[in-house]
This record gives C-alpha cells, structure tokens and sequence, in this order.
C-alpha cells in the first residue's frame, strides 16, 4: 500500500503488551502489516498505517487487543450524526466498502 | 457418430472439465439454451448434437425438481457421505461475465447470490482441502475461477448476496454462520480433516478460535485475493507476505467508479439538479424560462464537472493527488476541472460567475472525492470521521458562497 497512507494519530488500535501470548493471529489478519510478533510478543509497527477494520481484536484468543472498529463511509458517518446511531454501511454488496 | 461425438453427451465421470461446455451450453437454463442453437430441440438434426434421443431434456433432467433451476456452472455432481454435491465449472461462461459488469454499475447488486452450502471444483476427496466464501455471485464466480485446476471443496456461507470483506465487517460473514454452516452441511462427514481455509479479509467478523471451540474446525486464514488461492493450497497453506496484504492498484480502484456515482446521483441530487433549474430563471427582469434553462443548465452543469472531478478523476489519481485528506485530493481535481470550465465558458462569465464556478466546482468535487474513503481498503472509520469534520463546514461554506455569487451574477450581467 506504497503511495496510500490515511491520517496519523487518529487509529485507535491498542494493545495491552501483558495478556499477550504471543500466538501471531493479530499478524496473520492484519490487512496492513500494522502487527509484528517478536520475542513471544506482539507489538503494534505502525499505527498509523490502522484502518480499524477489527480483525485483530476479533482473533485475539486473550482480548490483548481493541480497537474501535467500523465503517468509514462518509454517509455514514453523516447519517450516524443525525440519528445518533453507530454508523453502518449501506453497501449492497460488491465493491469496496 | 452418436456413440464419438462428445458434444452432447454426458460428461464422463472423473472429467473435471467436460467437453460439453465448449460446443453446447448445459441445457439447464432454457434462456442460455434458446441463445446457443446447438443444442436446442429444433436443431436436433444438427449433426453436432448427436442423437435426437440425446438432445430432447436438459442434462441434469434427472435431478431437476419443479421450481427450481440448475445454475449454468453447475458441471457435474459428486457423491458424498451428506448426499449429491454439485461440482462447479472452474470457467467464466457468457452469462458470468456480463453479471459482473452488471454489478460493476450497481444493476441487480441486492439480488446477485448463489445458494449457500458445499460445492466442488475438480475431483474433491476427503482429504481435499475446504474453501469459505461469500454467496455474493461475483465473489463466488472469482473463487471457483482462481481454484481451476486444484481439487477443493467451497463451503459457501450465507452472506445476503454480500462479499466477503463488507459481510465481515457487518458480521454476517462470521463466526455463527462459519460454524453453523459447517454443522449444517455435515462438513464432518464429507472430510476427513478438520481445516478451513478463510479469506483474511473474512478475519474481521471470524474468530478462529471461536469457530474452532464451537465446530471443532480450524480455521487458516488464506490469502487477501482468490487469485492468490491455489499458490497458498499449493505451499502447504502458507501465504507469502505480498498475499496477506491489501493493494488498492487503479483498476481495483476504477472498477468502483461508476457505483460510486451511482450512489451520488440518487434522489437527493436528482432534486438539487431540479431546485438549481427553477432558481436559474431568476433575474433582474423577474422570471424568465430561457434564464432557466442557460442558467440553470450551467449550474447543473458545473456541478456534474465537480461530481465527476470528484468521483471518478480522484479515485483515479488517488496516490499521486496532495494531502491524506480525500477532501483535499477532491480539491485539485475540482480545481483541475474548474480550470478546464473556466477556459471554455469564462469569456461568458463575469468575476460572480466565474467565482460561482470555482467555488461550486471544487465543493462538489472535494465532497464526493470524501465519500470515497468509504471504498478504500486502507481508511480508518476514525479518520474519516476527523476528516469530515475539518472539511464539511469549508464544503459547505462554498458551496453557501456559490450559490449566493451565481444569483447575484444574473443581475450584474
């Protein structure tokens, strides 16, 4: 992903370094390479390159891991604004989002 | 002749790849069967199709029941312990390509899915490794596809027609269905191992651990893209690090244009366009229908420029257009196409007109160029939100500007 990078300092990918077992899951499903596991720990790389899709929270055996996840669509977001209800994604199918 | 000429014929069993297919449709849909003669009852004389007594009933007629109908990519049927599983074509027929460029446009998309369940590409035993994916067709359609030539099971879940990344992010491609599926199916009695391979960008709704506690299945995480498949079965399900991680080249990017704009030009729009129209016969002499139309016209006008300044011309330039913020990326594009307006009509305009023009222009682009980063495989929710925050009440603020600098342009004319 070269030539593609989103805003820094806004992902809210954490992990807490204690309860990791080190199992590699979080680097496996990362989309992104934001996790790298090393010495039986894993450690967040690069944050920034985080879109928050999840997928290594929900694989993390011991909840190490959180991040906010959901959907960037910017009707979305608007619609979530106006109704106060979290953000979903009207895609149909097919395609990006 | 009858006996040799394998047209028509039966695929022999143990044939993954039929010769049928190249010469006659498989009769199963009768729409595909009138739009290829070959093989069609009235041209049973056709030397091509063997006997008439071949040619009279679709191939499956004996697995036909009244109210359903045999997908075209059905090739043949496999025997198993859970009963008769349908062997899939690993070729995109007529039909399969133009429904994918049917979704490109966004025609049909809410109703283009397969049944879920288990099918079979090539000659699956129980060793075989087991394929999860989506129902939506064009994703099936990429999976079978990119597994031709290896022998696998696809355990295709219920994801309402839905591909695999957007279902997982809504949860329906997910652990319940995973792990309901395989139950369902008996996917324990048609395979003697106890591993799944799910796409990695089905990770965010699947919990492998879950799945593996509720089913007793492991889950392998397999690579981004389907083409990526056979090489993943082929190295002992490792995926190399290219194949773990997202691309977002130009065509995977242009290929979401046109749903992108079909998204845009929906209602709210479509009235915009209207209210633009009327408002364009105001003027220093009251109403006037010509002012509506040359007017109104140019204003619609310009703001299809931006919409697709903003739409296609910035998902297209992506990488190579200043700043992180799509908003802003929509920005030069909107200038860009504001610019391209103004060489050709600014001699029509004067200064309000011309401002009109770029500010309108450039709203509508860096809006649309926005809405975009819900298409991207690399924009984080939270992102998107501090964006849209920092740049709606600018996109606004211009686009309040334009359409006050427009009015007042029909008096100082």
């Amino acid at each position: 992903m070269e030539g593609f990078r989103y805003l820094d300092g806004v992902a809210t990918l954490e992990l807490d370094a204690d309860r990791c077992v080190g199992c590699g899951l979080c680097e496996t499903v990362c989309p992104h390479g934001v996790l790298a596991v090393s010495e039986g720990k894993a450690r967040i790389t690069d944050r920034d390159a985080c879109m928050e899709c999840g997928a290594c929270a929900r694989n993390c055996p011991v909840e190490a891991l959180s991040v906010s996840a959901g959907v960037g669509c910017a009707g979305a977001i608007i619609k979530s604004w106006i109704t106060g209800a979290p953000p979903t994604c009207g895609c149909e199918g097919g395609g990006g989002c | 002749m009858t006996e040799t000429n394998p047209c028509c014929a039966p695929a022999p069993p143990g044939n993954p790849l039929p010769m049928a297919e190249t010469c006659c449709p498989p009769p199963s849909s009768t729409a595909l069967a009138m739009a290829e003669p070959c093989c069609g009852p009235d041209r049973a004389a056709e030397p091509c199709c063997g006997s008439a007594s071949e040619a009279v009933g679709p191939r499956w007629a004996d697995r036909e029941r009244p109210g359903y109908r045999i997908w075209p990519f059905v090739e043949d049927w496999i025997e198993t312990p859970v009963g008769d599983v349908p062997v899939v074509s690993p070729r995109l027929g007529r039909a399969d390509v133009l429904g994918r460029w049917a979704m490109r446009w966004g025609i049909g998309r809410d109703r283009y899915r397969i049944a879920p369940g288990l099918y079979a590409v090539g000659r699956p035993t129980a060793d075989s490794p087991v394929v999860v994916t989506a129902n939506y067709k064009m994703t099936f359609d990429l999976v079978r596809k990119d597994l031709g030539g290896v022998d696998a099971w696809i355990l295709v879940l219920e994801t309402l027609g839905i591909n695999v990344w957007c279902a997982a992010g809504k949860g329906t491609f997910g652990t319940d269905e995973l792990a309901a599926r395989v139950q369902k199916v008996g996917l324990d009695r048609v395979v003697s191992h106890r591993t799944l391979v799910v796409p990695q960008l089905g990770a965010t709704g699947v919990a492998a651990h879950e799945v593996r506690r509720r089913c007793g299945f492991r889950v392998v995480y397999g690579p981004v893209r389907s083409r990526d498949l056979a090489a993943f079965l082929g190295a002992g399900m490792k995926a190399s690090p290219n194949m773990r991680r997202v691309t977002f080249s130009l065509w995977e990017r242009l290929v979401l244009t046109p749903v992108e704009l079909r998204v845009i030009l929906m209602r709210p729009s479509l009235v915009l366009a209207a209210v633009l129209l009327m408002l364009g016969g105001i003027g220093p002499g009251g109403y006037s229908l010509a002012g509506a139309l040359v007017r109104g016209g140019a204003a619609v006008g310009a703001l299809a420029a931006g919409v697709l300044a903003g739409a296609v011309a910035a998902p297209a330039l992506l990488p190579w257009l200043p700043g992180r913020m799509f908003a802003v990326k929509g920005l030069w594009t909107g200038l860009g196409a504001a610019i391209v307006l103004g060489a050709r009509f600014g001699a029509r305009l004067d200064g309000w007109g011309l401002m009109a023009l770029v500010l309108a222009v450039t709203a509508a682009s860096s809006y649309c160029a926005m809405n975009f980063t819900g298409s991207t495989p690399f924009t984080s929710p939270s992102g998107v939100e501090r964006e849209m925050r920092r740049a709606l009440p600018w996109q606004i603020g211009a686009a309040g500007l334009a359409l006050v600098a427009w009015m007042v342009s029909a008096w100082s004319l």
